[in-house]
C-alpha cells in the first residue's frame, strides 16, 4: 500500500513540476500585462517536438534540447513583438483571443513543419528505475524534479536579486511610474514572453522521455498549467508552484486509486472545488497587492 | 530667459477626442523654480506627462536644452535628466523602500546609484529606518518622500513636480516644501504642479495659471500672489 502511495506520488510530483513551469509561465506574463497567454501550451509542445526532430537528425541531447528551448523563445518573443505589442491598445480580452489564434496558428505550423505523429526521445540518463522504499522512481523523473527546481530558484534569483528583474516587478505593478524611472516597458513584456516561453520549452524537453510529444501536447498541457496557476492564485508565483505540484499529485492518486479514465476529470473537479471555497485561489491576492 | 531649459511651445494633448491641454506654452529656466497651479482637471498633470512623453503630443513642441525633444521616447527622456515624481506617488508598493530607490537610478547605472542612496537617506532619514520594508506599508507623507527621494535617484536636470503635498496633513506639508525649497537652494531646476497656489507662489520665482488647458496668466510668484483673479481662483480669498 506504502509502495503504491509513493509510486503515485512520485508520478504526481514529475507531472506536476511541468504543471508549475507552465503556471509560472502564464503568471509572468499575466502580472505584467493581465493577458492570459493560451498559446502557453505550444512553448511546451515546440520544446519536445524541436528536440525529437533536432536528436533524429543527429543532433546530441546537450544541444539539441537547449537549441529547441531557443526556437520557443524565438517564438515567444514573435508572439509577443508581432500580435501582442501592435495591439497593446485593445481590450485584455482581445489580447486573449489574440493568443487563442496563436495558439491555433502554431499547432497547425508544427503539422507542417514537422508531422501528426507521437514522437517519443530516449530519456536523458537511461532506463533503469531508482528503487526507493519500494517504489521505483525513473530516472527522467529526476532530469524533471532537478530541472524545474533550478528553473524555479533561477527565476527567484531574477525577481529577488537582480534590477532587471525588480523593473519587471516595478512594471507589472505601475506601468506609468515605470516608465518614469526610464525603465522601457515594452521591453519588459518582451522579456516576460521570453521567459515565460523558456519555462515551458524547458518543461516540454523534460517530461517527454515520459509522456510522448505530438503537435497538439500543448493543448492538454496548457490547460493544465493554466487550472494550476488558478488553482494557486492568478499572478501569485508560489501559487503557480503549490497549484502545480498539487495538481499533479490529486491527479496521479485520483487515477491510480479510482480510474484514470477520470484523471483530467478530476483535475477539473478540484479546481471547481477549490475556486468555491477560495475564490482566488490558495494564495491569491487579498485586497490589491500582486507579485 | 534667452538660455532656458525647456521650452514648450504651443503644446497640445488628447485623451481620445477630449482635448486636455491647448496651444500651452512655457518656458523653464535653468536653477529656476517654477509653479504651475490651475484647478481640478484644468490639464496640469496632463501637461507633466506630456513632457516626460508617457502621453503623446497633438500638437506644438517641447525642447529640451535647445533640442527638440518632442518624439522622443519617454526613457530617453529620463537619460536626458528630465525626471518627474507623479501625482499621487505612485510607489512600487510590494518592493522595498531601497528597491523603489535603486529603481530611481535605473537610467543612471549601479555606482551613481550607491551615491544616491546616501544622499537621499541624508536627505530623509525616516527612510533610512524603512529601507528594507514594502513601500506599500509606508504612511502617505513618508511615501510622498520616498517618490520624491527615487526621483531624485535619476539626478534630474528638470524635475517636475506633480501635487508633492496632495492628501497629506498641514506638518507634512510644511515638510514637503521645505524640502522642495532646500532642493531649489542646492540649484536644481524645478516645475512645480500645485493647487495649493499659496505655498506654491510662495517659494516660485516664476509661475503660470492653466485654465482647461490654456495658459492664461504668467508672472512672478509673488506678482501672481496679488493677483485679483488668482486670489479669488486659487487662494481662497
Ligand atoms: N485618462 C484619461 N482619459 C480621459 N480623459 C482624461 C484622462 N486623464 C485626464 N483626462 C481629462 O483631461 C483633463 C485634464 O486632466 P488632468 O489630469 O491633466 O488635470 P489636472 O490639472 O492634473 O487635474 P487635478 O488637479 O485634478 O490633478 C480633464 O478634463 C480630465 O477629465
Ligand atoms: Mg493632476
Amino acid at each position: 500500500m506504502l509502495e503504491t502511495f509513493l509510486q503515485f506520488l512520485f508520478s504526481g510530483i514529475t507531472a506536476g513540476a511541468i504543471y508549475a513551469l507552465v503556471a509560472l509561465g502564464f503568471t509572468l506574463i499575466y502580472n505584467a500585462s493581465h493577458v492570459i497567454n493560451f498559446a502557453q501550451g505550444e512553448f511546451v509542445m515546440i520544446g519536445g517536438m524541436a528536440t525529437v526532430f533536432l536528436a533524429d537528425a543527429g543532433w546530441p541531447i546537450w544541444a539539441a534540447a537547449p537549441l529547441a528551448v531557443l526556437l520557443a523563445v524565438a517564438v515567444g518573443v514573435a508572439l509577443e513583438r508581432l500580435a501582442i505589442a501592435p495591439a497593446r491598445e485593445a481590450s485584455t480580452v482581445s489580447l486573449i483571443v489574440i493568443t487563442i489564434g496563436a495558439s491555433i496558428l502554431l499547432r497547425g505550423l508544427a503539422q507542417l513543419v514537422w508531422d501528426r505523429n507521437f514522437h517519443t526521445l530516449a530519456p536523458f540518463s537511461g532506463e533503469e528505475p531508482i528503487r526507493v522504499l519500494g517504489a521505483s522512481i525513473l530516472p527522467q523523473s529526476l532530469w524533471v524534479l532537478g530541472g524545474s527546481l533550478l528553473a524555479v530558484l533561477a527565476l527567484g534569483w531574477f525577481f529577488g536579486r537582480t534590477l532587471l528583474g525588480k523593473a519587471v516587478i516595478a512594471t507589472a505593478h505601475n506601468r506609468l511610474a515605470a516608465e518614469l524611472m526610464g525603465i522601457e516597458t515594452r521591453h519588459v513584456m518582451t522579456l516576460c514572453f521570453a521567459l515565460s516561453a523558456l519555462l515551458g520549452a524547458l518543461g516540454g524537453v523534460l517530461i517527454t522521455p515520459i509522456t510522448l510529444t505530438s503537435y497538439d501536447a500543448g493543448v492538454m498541457l496548457g490547460l493544465k498549467g493554466f487550472s494550476a496557476a488558478i488553482l494557486g492564485g492568478m499572478g501569485s508565483a508560489t501559487g503557480a508552484v503549490v497549484g502545480g505540484l498539487l495538481l499533479g499529485v490529486v491527479e496521479a492518486m485520483g487515477a491510480g486509486f479510482l480510474s484514470s479514465a477520470y484523471k483530467d476529470a478530476i483535475a477539473f473537479v478540484l479546481i471547481l472545488v477549490v475556486l468555491v471555497a477560495v475564490p482566488r485561489g490558495l494564495m491569491g491576492a487579498r485586497g490589491a497587492e500582486r507579485v | 530667459m534667452t538660455a532656458a531649459l525647456l521650452e514648450v511651445a504651443g503644446l497640445g494633448a488628447q485623451y481620445g477626442r477630449v482635448v486636455a491641454l491647448h496651444d500651452a506654452t512655457l518656458a523653464v529656466a535653468a536653477g529656476e523654480l517654477v509653479a504651475l497651479v490651475g484647478g481640478n482637471g484644468a490639464g496640469k498633470t496632463t501637461l507633466l506627462r506630456t513632457i516626460s512623453g508617457v502621453r503623446p503630443a497633438s500638437a506644438g513642441s517641447i525642447r529640451f536644452e535647445g533640442r527638440d525633444i518632442t518624439r522622443l521616447a519617454p526613457a530617453r527622456r529620463v537619460g536626458l535628466g528630465i525626471v518627474q515624481v507623479p501625482e499621487g506617488r505612485q510607489v512600487f508598493a510590494p518592493l522595498s523602500v531601497e528597491d523603489n530607490l535603486r529603481l530611481g537610478a535605473y537610467a543612471r547605472g549601479r555606482e551613481r546609484s550607491a551615491e544616491g542612496l546616501a544622499r537621499a537617506y541624508r536627505m530623509f532619514p525616516a527612510l533610512r529606518q524603512k529601507r528594507d520594508l514594502p513601500a506599500g506599508s509606508l504612511s502617505g507623507g513618508q511615501q510622498q518622500m520616498l517618490a520624491i527621494a527615487r526621483g531624485l535617484m535619476a539626478e534630474p536636470r528638470l524635475l517636475l513636480l506633480d501635487e508633492p503635498s496632495m492628501g497629506l496633513a498641514p506638518l507634512l506639508i510644511a515638510e514637503i516644501f521645505a524640502a522642495i525649497a532646500d532642493l531649489k537652494r542646492a540649484g536644481a531646476t524645478i516645475l512645480l504642479v500645485e493647487q495649493n497656489a499659496t505655498q506654491a507662489l510662495k517659494i516660485a520665482d516664476r509661475a503660470y495659471v492653466l485654465e482647461t488647458g490654456r495658459v492664461v496668466l504668467e508672472g512672478s510668484g509673488a506678482t501672481l500672489a496679488q493677483n485679483e483673479r488668482v486670489k479669488a481662483a486659487y487662494l481662497g480669498m
